[in-house]
C-alpha cells in the first residue's frame, strides 16, 4: 500500500468534511478497496472510514413498508436484520463472500463501487431501491451507470438504501468457482405493478433489467414464461470461467430458478 | 523408567495423537516469516511484467536515493555468479544430452516469463523498497512470446533462449528398442483406442507463501539462510557449490516449520540465493516475503502436458501394446528436478496395474515464456495414471465392456513383476484392492442412488481406476545413470542420552507429514520405551546429517529406514553394554519391552541402566567398545516402493448448468505395512482433495502474449471445504514392501494421482448415461467446459 | 504514525501504526503475535481470521486503525492460561484436523465463530461456513469432523477414522 492518512469521523458531516480533501476516499468495510490498495492500484491520500458513524448503521422499516438499511451497515447484519421484513434481500447478503468478509463488508461499500460481480446491485435494481446519499435520493434505475460506474459524485456518500418490499422475491447465485462472485446473479421481484429482473455478473455494462423476461412474468409469474426467452451473448462476460454464450444461458437458467423459488 | 507398552496404544501400527498439533494449535508455530533477525532489511523484487523481451535500459540511480534504500541489485552484480543449477540431466532418444540453457539469479538481458525476476531493492522497510522497485526506470524491447508448445517446436517459433537450437529441451524415447515391437502390436490389434487429453497446468500453492532471511555473521564468515523447504540440506549444497561457491561448513540452511510443499518447496529459488548473497554484501540480514500474487508467478508449477495415447487390445480384450506421445512444458528456464518428471517418473510407470507388454512413451520437452514447470505432488505419475485410466475407461465404453471388468482381466497378478518400462514391483495385490473398493464404496447400491439422482433431475456417474506409484525413488547408482545429480539416499543421526532419552536427527524434513510423532512409534516399537521418551530434529543442516529431504512419498520408506538402521546400531551396541553389565555373552542378551535379559535366566537391566553406563563408564568394557550411544546411518533403497489402489467417485452433473458436485469418493489402498494409521487417512484425504481440485477447479491459463490470467485465488479456484465430500478410505489391503525393513510403501501423494481419473470417469458416464455422445472432457471440469460438451 | 489501542486477548495494547498499517501487521510484527498468519492478499484464504468485538474477520483486510478499541481475540488467546487446549483446539488434534499447522489459526478461530452462533451445525453447514477459509493439506475432511465433534456430536459414525 501506498501511505495514507486514516480519519473515523462519528458524524456524516464530519465526514462529508473530511471527504473534501484533494484524493479523499471513502472506506466502506474494506473488504475490496483494501486488497485493491495492497496492490497499489489505487492511491488515496486520506482514506474516511465511514464506519464509526451511528447514523448510518442499522435497518428500520419505513412508514410506507420499505426496509431502509444505513449504508455502512455489515452484510451479516442485513442478513440476519433484514430476514423477518424482506427474506429474499436477507438471503442475498447472506451469500455475499464469506462469513469474515460479510462481518466487515458494507452495503454502501458495495453499491458505491458497483462490482460488475457483486451481489447488491441485482437485489437494489430488481427491488426498484432508492440510494439515499448525503446530498439526494437516487433512484436505482438511474444509480447503475456500468461497471465500476455509478451515478455518485465525488465525496458523495451513500448515507443508506431503501428497499420497497416486492410480494415475492428470490436471489440465484451462480458462483464463478475461484473468486466467488456472481458468475451470473439473478433477483426476480414481484411487485403489484409489475415484476422486475435484475442481473448480475454477466455483462459487460454490469447489472441490468431483463426486460423481456420483465414482461413475460408480468404475464405469468411461473418459470414457464422463461422458456423461449434468450439473453444475447454479445455483451457479455467471457472470461477463463466461461463463454458469453454459457453466461447468456446461465442467466435464463437463473431466472427460472429465482421464479420458482419466489412463486 | 519405561512403561508396559500396549502395542494397540503406541508404537508401530497405533493412531497416536500428533506431537507438533499443540504448537500450531495454539498459534505457537516457528515459521519462517515468524523468524526475525536483529537489523534486518527488506527485499523486494521488480519483476517483469512481460514474457519475453529485451532489456534496452535499466536505470537505478535515483530509485536508489529514495528513502530506506540500502542498495538495489541487478544482474550487473550477478555477473561472475553461478544461475540456478538444474538437478537432472535427460539424455534424449538419440543418445544426446538435453538442452540446458543458463537460468541467471537476476535477468542478464533477457526476460522470458511474467515474474521473471530483473532487480532486487534491499531496504529499510518492505514498503521503502516497493516504493523504490516502482522508482527503477526501466525499459524492456518487447519480444514475441511463445506459450503454445506445439507452436514453441515449429520452424521459425521464436526462441526463448537465443543461445539454445530450439525450445526442444530434449525427445526422449522409452523403451527406445521397443519402439517398432510397439507398432506392429499396433498393426495386429484388435481393437485400438486413441485419446487426446491436457493434463491441466497447476499451481501448488502450499498455503504458505515461500519466505527467505539471509544472514550473514562477518565476525566468522558464517551464510545463514531461513528458508521455507522442503529439503534444506539440497539447498545448502546446490546453492553452496553451484551458485553462490559457499563450502558447507559456511553455510547454515534452516527450514522451520513449513507450512506445506507440495514439491513446490523442493527447489531451489532465485529468492534464496540473492537473499543470502545480499546479506554478505551488505553485512545485514535481509528478507524476503512472497505475497500470493507473487507466489503465482515465482513459484514453479506442475502438470502442464499434452499427451496422445492409444491402447491396442486383442480380440480378447487383453491389453497388448500401449503408445504415448507427450508435449511437456518446462517453462521458461529447467527448475531443479524439471526434466525428470515427464521422463523417468512418468515413462517408468505407463505400465500401471496391468500386463500390458509392449509399451512405447515419447516426450517432448519443450521451452516456452512462462514459469518454470516442475514436479507438484505425483510428480509424473498423475500424469501417467491419468492418461492411461482414461484410455482404459474410453476402451471400456467402446468395446461395451465393464470398465472394472477390463481392468480386472489386464491386472498383474504375480510378483515380482518386471514391466516393459524398465520398473520391478516387488509386490501388491490389486484384485484385493479392487475388491475393497467395490465393498467400500457399496458399487452395488449404485444404480439405485443413480434413480434417485434422475427422480431430481440430475446426472449420476460413476468413475472407478486404479493406480501404481513409485516412491522413495532410488537406488543411488541407478539413479545416476538415469541422469540425476545426487543421490537419493536418506540418513539419521540416533543419539541416546544418558538417561535414555533419544534424539534422532533426519533429514527427512516434517511440513505436515507428522514426522515428529511418526518416527518416534517405530524407535518406541524397536526398543519398547514410550514414545515420549523420542524427540525428532529436523530441518536443520547444522543438526542433521546430510540428507534429501522430503518428496516423492519417501520419508518413511527411506528416512524411517535410516533410522531404522541407525536404531539396529544403537542397539547392537547396547547389548554389548548389557551383556558387560550382567558378566553374559553378548548373543545372549534379549531386549524386550525396554529391557535387557539374559535368555535363559532372570537377570536383567532396564534400558536406562545401559544408558547410563554408556555415558559414566565405570563399569564399562572400554577396552571393547567406546563410551557413548549414538549412531548414525545412510539407507540407499534398492528399489522404489510401489503403493497402489483403486479408487471410485460418484458424481451428479446439473443438466442445466454443467456444474458437477462430488457425492461420494472412496479410495482402496495398498501402502504396504502402516505406522500411523490416522497419519495415512489423512495424507489420503488430502491427496484427494488436491486430485478433486485438479479434476474440477484448478487451471492455470496464460493468454496467447504470456500474461497469466489465473493470478491470483480471485481466478485460480482451490478446492474448498463444500467443493468436496467426506472421503471413505481403506488401507487394510497390505503387502508389504520386500526390500526396505519396515515393509513399508509411502502415502503421500497417491490421493492426487488416483483421484483425477476417478472424477472425470464419472462425469463422462454420468454425461453418456443421458445419451450424450461425450467421450472426453479436459480438465479442470468447470461448469462451463462441461455444459459446453453437453452441447455438443 | 498514530498511536492505537485495542484489547488483544484481554489484556490492553497500545502501539505506533501508521495508517496503512494492517491489523495482522500490528499483530505479527508490533505485538509478536505470529499465531495469525497471512496466506494470500486477496482476502480470500482466512489464515488471518481473528475476531474483532466477537466476530470473525480477516485480519488481512482490516486496517489497524479501525480496530481502534476494539477487543480483538487471536488463536493465541484460545487455550486455557495453562496451556490447555479448548474445546475446538482438543478435537482438531483428537481428529487430525490439520497437518502443516499454516491454515490452522484460522480454521480454529473460524470454527469458534461458527460454533457461537450454531452451536450444533450439520456437516453442510460447517462446509458451507468455511467457505473462507483455504487448506491445502487436509482436503478438509477431518477438520470438518474435527468441528462437529468440537460442538459435541458424534462423528464416529463420519467415514473412515
Amino acid at each position: 500500500m501506498y501511505e495514507f492518512e486514516f480519519a473515523r469521523p462519528t458524524s456524516v458531516a464530519e465526514a462529508v468534511q473530511a471527504l473534501g480533501a484533494e484524493e479523499a476516499q471513502a472506506l466502506g468495510g474494506g473488504q475490496t478497496l483494501i486488497p485493491t490498495l495492497k496492490q497499489r492500484l489505487a492511491m488515496p491520500s486520506v482514506l474516511v472510514s465511514l464506519t464509526g458513524i451511528a447514523e448510518m448503521t442499522g435497518i428500520t422499516t419505513t412508514g410506507d413498508g420499505a426496509v431502509e438499511i444505513g449504508g455502512a451497515t455489515c452484510h451479516a447484519d442485513v442478513a440476519k436484520g433484514a430476514a423477518a421484513a424482506y427474506p429474499a434481500l436477507a438471503a442475498l447478503a447472506g451469500q455475499i463472500g464469506d462469513p469474515a468478509v460479510r462481518n466487515r463488508g458494507t452495503i454502501g461499500g458495495s453499491l458505491a463501487n458497483n462490482d460488475p460481480a457483486a451481489c447488491y446491485p441485482a437485489a437494489a435494481l430488481a427491488s426498484g431501491a432508492t440510494i439515499v446519499t448525503n446530498v439526494r435520493e437516487i433512484a436505482a434505475d438511474d444509480y447503475f451507470q456500468g461497471m465500476f460506474t455509478t451515478a455518485l459524485d465525488e465525496g458523495e456518500i451513500i448515507t443508506s438504501v431503501r428497499f420497497p418490499v416486492p410480494q415475492a422475491a428470490n436471489y440465484q447465485k451462480f458462483l464463478q468457482p475461484a473468486s466467488r462472485f456472481a458468475m451470473v446473479g439473478v433477483f426476480v421481484a414481484k411487485f403489484a405493478e409489475g415484476v422486475r429482473v435484475a442481473v448480475t455478473g454477466a455483462s459487460e455494462e454490469g447489472v441490468f433489467r431483463w426486460s423481456e423476461a420483465e414482461a413475460a412474468l408480468a404475464s405469468s409469474f411461473s418459470p414457464d414464461a422463461i422458456d423461449g426467452l434468450t439473453v444475447a451473448p454479445d455483451g457479455m462476460i467471457g472470461d477463463i470461467h466461461g463463454t458469453r454464450a454459457y453466461r447468456a444461458h446461465l442467466v435464463g437458467v437463473m431466472t427460472k430458478r429465482a421464479v420458482a423459488a419466489a412463486a | 523408567m519405561p512403561k508396559d507398552i500396549d502395542a494397540k496404544e503406541s508404537g508401530i501400527g497405533a493412531a497416536t495423537k500428533r506431537r507438533e498439533d499443540i504448537r500450531f494449535l495454539s498459534g505457537t508455530g516457528n515459521y519462517t516469516d515468524d523468524i526475525n533477525v536483529n537489523g534486518q532489511a527488506y527485499v523486494h523484487f521488480l519483476r517483469s511484467d512481460v514474457a519475453h523481451g529485451r532489456i534496452s535500459s535499466l536505470e537505478t540511480t535515483a530509485a536508489a536515493a529514495m528513502p530506506g534504500v540500502l542498495r538495489i541489485f541487478t544482474g550487473a552484480d550477478f555477473e561472475g555468479v553461478g544461475g540456478l543449477p538444474c538437478g537432472w540431466q535427460v539424455t534424449d532418444r538419440f543418445g544426446e544430452v538435453m538442452q540446458e540453457p543458463a537460468h541467471p539469479v537476476l535477468a542478464q538481458g533477457k526476460v522470458r516469463h511474467v515474474g521473471d525476476p530483473i532487480a532486487a531493492v534491499v531496504a529499510e522497510t518492505p514498503e521503502q523498497a516497493r516504493d523504490a522497485a516502482e522508482a527503477i526506470e526501466l525499459e524492456i524491447e518487447e519480444l514475441p512470446a511463445v506459450i503454445d508448445m506445439k507452436a514453441a517446436l515449429q520452424d521459425g517459433a521464436p526462441k526463448v533462449h537465443d543461445d539454445l537450437t530450439s525450445n526442444l529441451c530434449y525427445d526422449w524415447g522409452f523403451v527406445e528398442e521397443n519402439k517398432d515391437a510397439v507398432n506392429k502390436a499396433f498393426d495386429a490389434a484388435a481393437h485400438v483406442t486413441t485419446l487426446e487429453l491436457v493434463n491441466n497446468r497447476l499451481i501448488a500453492n502450499p498455503m504458505e507463501p515461500r519466505v527467505a532471511v539471509g544472514d550473514f555473521n562477518r565476525a566468522t564468515g558464517d551464510s545463514t539462510l531461513y528458508t521455507t523447504s522442503q529439503n534444506p540440506h539440497v539447498i545448502r549444497l546446490l546453492m553452496g557449490a553451484f551458485v553462490l561457491g559457499i563450502p558447507e561448513h559456511k553455510l547454515r540452511v534452516v527450514a522451520p516449520d513449513v507450512g506445506g510443499g507440495f514439491g513446490s518447496k523442493i527447489f531451489h529459488y532465485a529468492e534464496e540465493a540473492f537473499c543470502t548473497f545480499a546479506a554478505k554484501a551488505l553485512n545485514r540480514a535481509v528478507k524476503w516475503t512472497s505475497s500470493r500474487s507473487e507466489a503465482f508467478m515465482s513459484d514453479a508449477h506442475g502438470r502442464d502436458h499434452v499427451t496422445k495415447i492409444e491402447l491396442a487390445l486383442d480380440a480378447d480384450n487383453n491389453f497388448t501394446a500401449l503408445r504415448t506421445d507427450t508435449l511437456a512444458n518446462m517453462g521458461a528456464y529447467l527448475s531443479t528436478f524439471a526434466p525428470s518428471v515427464p521422463t523417468w517418473l512418468h515413462g517408468t510407470l505407463m505400465a500401471g496395474n496391468y500386463k500390458t507388454p509392449l509399451i512405447y512413451v515419447n516426450v517432448k520437452a519443450v521451452f516456452t515464456n512462462t514459469v518454470p514447470v516442475d514436479a507438484y505432488r505425483g510428480a509424473g505419475r498423475p500424469e501417467a495414471t491419468y492418461q492411461l485410466e482414461r484410455v482404459i475407461d474410453k476402451a471400456a465404453r467402446e468395446l461395451g465392456v465393464d470398465p472394472i471388468a477390463l481392468r480386472r482381466q489386464n491386472f498383474i497378478t504375480e510378483f515380482p513383476y518386471a514391466t516393459p518400462v524398465a520398473v520391478e514391483y516387488d509386490t501388491g495385490d490389486y484384485v484385493a484392492t479392487m475388491d475393497k473398493l467395490e465393498e467400500i464404496a457399496d458399487l452395488a447400491g449404485f444404480a439405485a442412488r443413480r434413480a434417485e439422482s434422475e427422480k431430481a433431475g440430475k446426472l449420476r456417474g460413476l468413475g472407478v481406476n486404479c493406480y501404481i506409484e513409485a516412491c522413495g525413488i532410488a537406488p543411488s547408482n541407478l539413479v545416476g545413470q538415469l541422469g540425476a545429480r545426487a543421490g537419493l539416499y536418506e540418513s539419521a543421526t540416533v543419539r541416546v542420552n544418558a538417561t535414555g532419552g533419544i534424539v534422532v536427527m533426519t533429514g527427512s524434513h516434517s511440513h505436515g507429514q507428522g514426522h515428529e510423532t511418526s518416527f518416534p512409534q517405530v524407535i518406541s516399537s524397536m526398543i519398547g520405551i514410550p514414545e515420549d521418551m523420542v524427540e525428532i530434529e529436523h530441518g536443520d543442516t547444522n543438526n542433521a546429517p546430510m540428507g534429501m529431504g522430503t518428496y516423492g512419498s519417501r520419508s518413511l520408506a527411506v528416512g524411517g529406514s535410516a533410522m531404522v538402521r541407525a536404531t539396529e546400531k544403537i542397539i547392537a551396541k547396547a547389548k554389548k553394554i548389557a551383556a558387560h553389565l550382567m558378566e553374559a555373552a553378548d548373543a545372549d542378551i534379549e531386549l524386550k519391552d525396554g529391557k535387557f535379559s539374559v535368555a535363559g535366566t532372570d537377570k536383567s537391566v532396564a534400558w536406562g541402566d545401559v544408558t547410563l553406563a554408556a555415558y559414566v563408564p565405570h563399569n564399562y568394557p572400554l577396552e571393547e567398545i567406546e563410551p557413548g550411544l549414538e549412531e548414525t546411518a545412510f539407507y540407499d533403497p534398492a528399489n522404489f516402493t510401489y503403493p497402489s489402489g483403486a479408487y471410485a467417485c460418484e458424481v451428479e452433473v446439473d443438466p442445466d448448468t454443467g456444474k458437477v458436485t462430488i457425492e461420494r469418493f472412496a479410495a482402496a489402498d495398498d501402502f504396504g505395512n502402516i505406522v500411523n494409521p490416522m497419519i495415512v487417512d489423512g495424507q489420503v484425504h488430502g491427496g484427494i482433495g488436491q486430485g478433486i481440485g485438479q479434476a474440477l477447479l484448478e487451471g492455470c491459463v496464460y493468454d496467447e502474449n504470456g500474461q497469466l490470467l489465473s493470478a491470483s485465488f480471485m481466478d485460480y479456484a482451490m478446492p474448498r471445504a463444500d467443493d468436496v465430500p467426506f472421503y471413505q478410505v481403506d488401507h487394510s489391503c497390505q503387502t508389504p514392501c520386500t526390500h526396505n525393513p519396515l515393509g513399508v510403501k509411502g502415502c503421500g501423494e497417491a490421493g492426487a494421482i488416483g483421484s483425477p481419473p476417478a472424477v472425470v470417469n464419472a462425469v463422462v458416464d454420468a454425461l453418456q448415461s443421458a445419451g450424450k455422445p461425450v467421450t472426453h472432457i479436459d480438465m479442470p471440469l468447470s461448469p462451463a467446459r462441461v455444459w459446453a460438451a453437453m452441447q455438443g | 504514525m498514530t498511536k492505537v489501542t485495542m484489547t488483544v486477548n484481554g489484556k490492553p495494547m497500545t502501539g505506533e501504526v501508521e495508517g496503512r498499517t494492517l491489523l495482522v501487521s500490528f499483530l505479527r510484527e508490533t505485538l509478536g503475535l505470529t499465531g495469525t498468519h497471512v496466506g494470500c492478499d486477496t482476502s480470500q484464504c482466512g489464515a488471518c481470521v481473528v475476531h474483532v468485538d466477537g466476530a470473525a474477520v480477516k485480519a488481512c483486510t482490516m486496517l489497524a486503525l479501525e480496530a481502534e478499541g476494539a477487543e480483538v481475540a487471536t488463536i493465541e488467546g484460545q487455550a486455557e492460561a495453562d496451556g490447555t487446549l479448548n474445546a475446538i483446539q482438543a478435537a482438531f488434534q483428537e481428529h487430525h484436523g490439520l497437518q502443516c499447522g499454516f491454515c490452522t489459526p484460522g480454521m480454529v478461530m473460524s470454527a469458534a465463530a461458527l460454533l457461537k452462533d450454531n452451536p450444533k451445525p450439520t456437516e453442510q453447514e460447517v462446509r458451507h461456513y468455511l467457505e473462507g477459509n483455504l487448506c491445502r493439506c487436509t482436503g478438509y475432511h477431518n477438520i470438518v469432523k474435527a468441528i462437529m465433534a468440537a460442538s459435541g456430536q458424534d462423528v464416529s459414525a463420519i467415514a473412515a477414522e
